[in-house]
Order: structure tokens, then C-alpha cells, then sequence
């Protein structure tokens, strides 16, 4: 579980994250959503400890992540996995030297049990015979796929995703989606994913924090977005014609 | 200023939390092998075209008669090794090496790859930057060494093809009045110079923010940046000499 209290930052003049506070359970596939520019990727930095917030705390199970000190944030972090928007692959490594990374800088396992863990996670994703592949050779959809598996090869509990469908094909995106939705089912991850795509909110938001201009406007379920009393988040979500034709 | 400042932390930052010894070797070895490979073929060019030219722009120059031809060789020796081979060296390796460890390490800012590393709680820092300068620093001695050797050479190939003066007299010429000092105040100049060409650009590409086209003018200004603090260095060092 992960708790967020109050979390505020500014940037020189301009403030981007008005207090938010919220809770991810474990087990669940958790998104913060908005339209672009509202702070997402901000507050995801800050939750991740890549942006120091201003003010405000973050719990990784009870562990405050800035009152800690190196050692705790390190172990903190070895817990953590993320994918980033444009995947962030290292482009001078393989697809199996990509996911191999962490483990090669972070673990203390053998040469094999490394090779093996590797394929496990590669065919988790579905990326087995791809292992020699070189990033730029591979699609977007795979890229995503081999970030998915790097984010879980140390056994992270806490998963992080951010935009993990932009740029994808609306059948690829839903795949993607849905596999990050299995993995935090079979490993009991604490997943937060932010989002400006409706469609994934609809798919797999369990809980949802939705974002406007740095504030928090709503929080709930995909069970009762659509109920949603606050008219920006109407708005968000009956701006295309096919949710306007569902509404009626 | 206040880069200045930005820059002292960051030269900070590479030594502070540092990762186990055994990741840098591997990544120090191959950072070696592609700057090598990166500016072998144009410091070989360079030293020896501008080795000939000066011994012919030399040679035209001492026009009088009392004039040992000797000396030409004397002339080539001391500004290929007190001026060719460390500085101009370090503006051809600013050109390539510096642009591109800026333009690397911009790239991987602005595609996220540093955050990456960052959230697996590695010292990006210090895992991508110090084993460019190490091997920078190891490299580049070596490549002034070859372009002092060559530079001569070159001059040597033209002094001696175009008439201008023996081999004998060359050869006596390069011994003659032969100072060891110059060489060590090379491989000095070798050392501040390929710290501040990798530091700097390192520094430019580690903090670049935006997209492609700032990539670019990361590796333009590293360029540029390197360059100037080699010539006030180079200067400085200059001064410390007299
Ligand atoms: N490092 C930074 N410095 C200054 N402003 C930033 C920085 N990072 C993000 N911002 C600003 O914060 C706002 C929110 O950005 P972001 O979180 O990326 O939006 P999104 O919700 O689309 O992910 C944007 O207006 C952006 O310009
Ligand atoms: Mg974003």
C-alpha cells in the first residue's frame, strides 16, 4: 500500500501539485488520470522520489520516503519498478540485456539465475525469442513490453506505469493495459498508473484519482465514473461520441 | 556563475555514492575502446597535415642564409609538442568525443533512460558520467602522444619529400636543445584538458531538458564551452610555464 499526504510542488513561480493526498492499495490496479499538463507525471516523479515534493509525505507501507535516510530510500527503491512514457530503454543494450540490467547492477544472483529469471519475466510478456533484439529494431508495443518486464524482474511490490498506452494502437493499448492489470493479480502489486486515456480508465481503473490543474477533483471506481457528479470529469469522459451515445 | 556552481555540484555528484567498484571497469574499459575508435582516424589527419604545413610555412619563413636548416625541425618539434599536439588536439577531441558523450547523455535525459536508472536508485551521475571522464582522461594522454609523434613525422615527410631540409639535419634538429620538460607540460595539458572537454560536455548533456532539438544545441554548446575553458586554460597553464 502506498499513502500520499498532501503533496505540493512548485516550479520556480508556477505551483503543479496543489495537495493532493490519496491511497493505493496493493492488489489493485490504481490510476491517476487527467488531461494532459494537469501534474500527472509530476506526481508520479514525486511518489517514485525523482521530484522532491515541496510538502507532503509519502508512505511506501508506513515507510516515509523523504524522511528516510540513503539506505532505507535504496532498499525502498529496490521495491520499486516502473515504466516510463517512452519506455526508456537503454538503446545501447539487448531486450534481454535491458531487463538483465537491474539484476546485473542490484542483485547478488548467479550468472544463471539471472538468465533465468530473465526468460521467465520475457515470457511473461509474451517477448520470448526476442531476447537478442536491439531497441531501436523492436515496435512500440514491444518496447512497452520489454519495460514491463524490467519493471518486474527484481520482484518489485510496487509498479509503476506512466502512460503506459501512448502511442500504442487502440487493441495493442488495451492489451497492455490488461497485461499490467494480470501481473498485478498474480504478484499482489501495488500498481499506480496515470493516464489521460478514457479507455484504460474504463478497462482496468479500480481506483481512480482523477487530476484537474493539480487538484484532486474526484476519486473512486470505473463502477461509478460514469455517475460522477463533478462536470470536469463529465466532461473528460463524455468528450468523445461513442461515450455521448453510451450516456443516452 | 551560477552554472559555474551547478557545475561544481555536479563534479560533486560523480564521486559522492558511488557504485561498486566492478561496474565502472567494464563500462571504463568500453568507454576507452569507443573514444579511440571516435577520434583515432581525425587526430591522425590532423596532427600530421598540420605537422607538414608548419615545417613548409617554417621552412618559407627563414628566408636567411645563417639560418641552420636544423632549426625548422627545432620549430616543429617545440610547437608540436607545447601547442599541436595538447590543444589543438583538444579542440578536434571537443569536436567529436564532447559532442558526443553530450549529445549520448542528452539523449538519454530526454528519453527518460537517466530517470530510470535513478528510480532503481543508482547514482546516474556518477554511473554514466565518471567512467567517460576516467577513460577520457586515460585516452586522451595517449592520442596527444600520437599526434606530437606525428606531427614531427608529418613534418619530417614534407620537409624531406619537398627538399626543404635533409633527413640528417631534421633529425639533428628534433635533438637538438631537446627540453624532457616539454613533454611532461604536454601530458599536463593533456590532463586538464580531456578532464574539462568530458566534465563539461558531460555536464551540457546531463542537464539538457526538452526534446531533439535540444539535444542538439546540448552538443553545440558543449562543443563551444569545452573549447573556450581549454583556451583559458591552456593560457593559464601557459603562464604557470614562464
Ligand atoms: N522540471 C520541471 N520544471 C518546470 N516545470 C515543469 C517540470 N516538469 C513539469 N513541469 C510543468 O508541470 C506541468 C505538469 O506537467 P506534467 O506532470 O508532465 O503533466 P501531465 O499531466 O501531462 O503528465 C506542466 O505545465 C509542465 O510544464
Ligand atoms: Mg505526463
Amino acid at each position: 500500500m502506498i499513502e500520499i499526504n498532501n503533496i505540493q510542488k512548485t516550479f520556480e513561480d508556477k505551483t503543479v501539485l496543489h495537495g493532493i493526498s490519496a491511497v493505493f492499495e496493493k492488489g489493485k490496479t490504481n490510476m491517476i488520470i487527467g488531461a494532459s499538463g494537469t501534474g500527472k507525471s509530476v506526481l508520479l516523479k514525486t511518489i517514485v522520489g525523482l521530484i522532491e515534493p515541496d510538502e507532503g509525505e509519502v508512505l511506501y507501507n508506513g515507510r516515509n520516503f523523504y524522511d528516510a535516510n540513503r539506505d532505507e530510500q535504496k532498499k525502498i527503491r529496490r521495491e520499486i519498478g516502473m515504466l516510463f512514457q517512452g519506455s526508456a530503454l537503454f538503446d545501447s543494450l539487448s531486450v534481454e540485456k535491458n531487463v538483465m540490467f537491474p539484476l546485473d547492477m542490484l542483485s547478488r544472483m548467479s550468472k544463471s539465475e539471472k538468465e533465468d529469471r530473465v526468460q521467465f519475466c520475457l515470457k511473461r510478456v509474451g517477448l520470448a525469442g526476442s531476447e537478442k533484439k536491439m531497441p531501436s529494431e523492436i515496435s512500440g508495443g514491444m518496447k512497452k513490453r520489454v519495460g514491463i518486464a524490467r519493471a518486474i524482474v527484481m520482484k518489485s511490490q510496487y509498479l509503476f506505469c506512466d502512460e503506459p498506452n501512448s502511442g500504442l494502437d487502440p487493441n495493442t493499448a488495451i492489451i497492455i493495459d490488461n497485461l499490467i492489470q494480470e501481473i498485478t493479480k498474480e504478484y499482489d502489486l501495488t500498481t499506480v498508473i496515470v493516464s489521460h486515456d478514457m479507455n484504460s480508465m474504463m478497462e482496468i481503473g479500480e481506483y481512480i484519482l482523477f487530476m484537474h490543474e493539480g487538484k484532486k477533483v474526484w476519486e473512486g471506481s470505473n463502477d461509478d465514473v460514469t455517475d460522477a457528479e463533478s462536470p470536469i470529469l463529465q466532461k473528460f469522459i463524455f468528450s468523445n461520441k461513442l461515450m455521448r451515445k453510451y450516456k443516452q | 556563475m551560477k552554472s559555474l556552481g551547478k557545475y561544481m555540484i555536479f563534479l560533486g555528484k560523480l564521486i559522492s555514492n558511488r557504485e561498486p567498484f566492478r561496474v565502472y571497469l567494464k563500462l571504463f574499459f568500453d568507454e576507452c575502446i569507443l573514444i579511440g575508435i571516435n577520434s583515432l582516424t581525425i587526430v591522425v589527419l590532423v596532427s600530421v597535415f598540420i605537422g607538414a604545413v608548419m615545417c613548409l610555412q617554417t621552412a618559407f619563413n627563414l628566408v636567411s642564409p645563417i639560418i641552420p636548416r636544423y632549426v625548422i625541425s627545432q620549430v616543429v618539434r617545440d610547437i608540436a609538442l607545447l601547442e599541436v599536439a595538447p590543444t589543438f588536439t583538444a579542440i578536434v577531441f571537443a569536436g567529436k568525443v564532447g559532442s558526443n558523450i553530450a549529445g549520448g547523455l542528452g539523449t538519454m535525459k530526454i528519453t527518460e533512460q537517466v530517470d530510470a536508472l535513478e528510480v532503481m536508485g543508482i547514482n546516474s551521475a556518477s554511473y554514466l558520467v565518471l567512467p567517460k571522464v576516467l577513460a577520457g582522461m586515460f585516452m586522451y594522454p595517449i592520442l596527444v602522444t600520437i599526434a606530437g609523434f606525428l606531427a614531427i613525422t608529418g613534418g619530417y615527410i614534407a620537409g624531406v619529400v619537398s627538399g626543404v631540409v635533409t633527413p640528417e639535419e631534421y633529425i639533428y634538429g628534433i635533438r637538438a636543445d631537446f627540453m624532457e620538460f616539454s613533454v611532461s607540460f604536454a601530458l599536463l595539458k593533456a590532463f586538464v584538458f580531456s578532464f574539462l572537454i568530458t566534465s563539461i560536455s558531460a555536464y551540457k548533456g546531463y542537464y539538457t531538458e526538452g526534446g531533439a532539438l535540444e539535444v542538439g544545441a546540448s552538443s553545440t554548446k558543449a562543443v563551444t564551452n569545452s573549447c573556450i575553458a581549454v583556451l583559458v586554460a591552456d593560457f593559464f597553464i601557459a603562464q604557470f610555464l614562464v
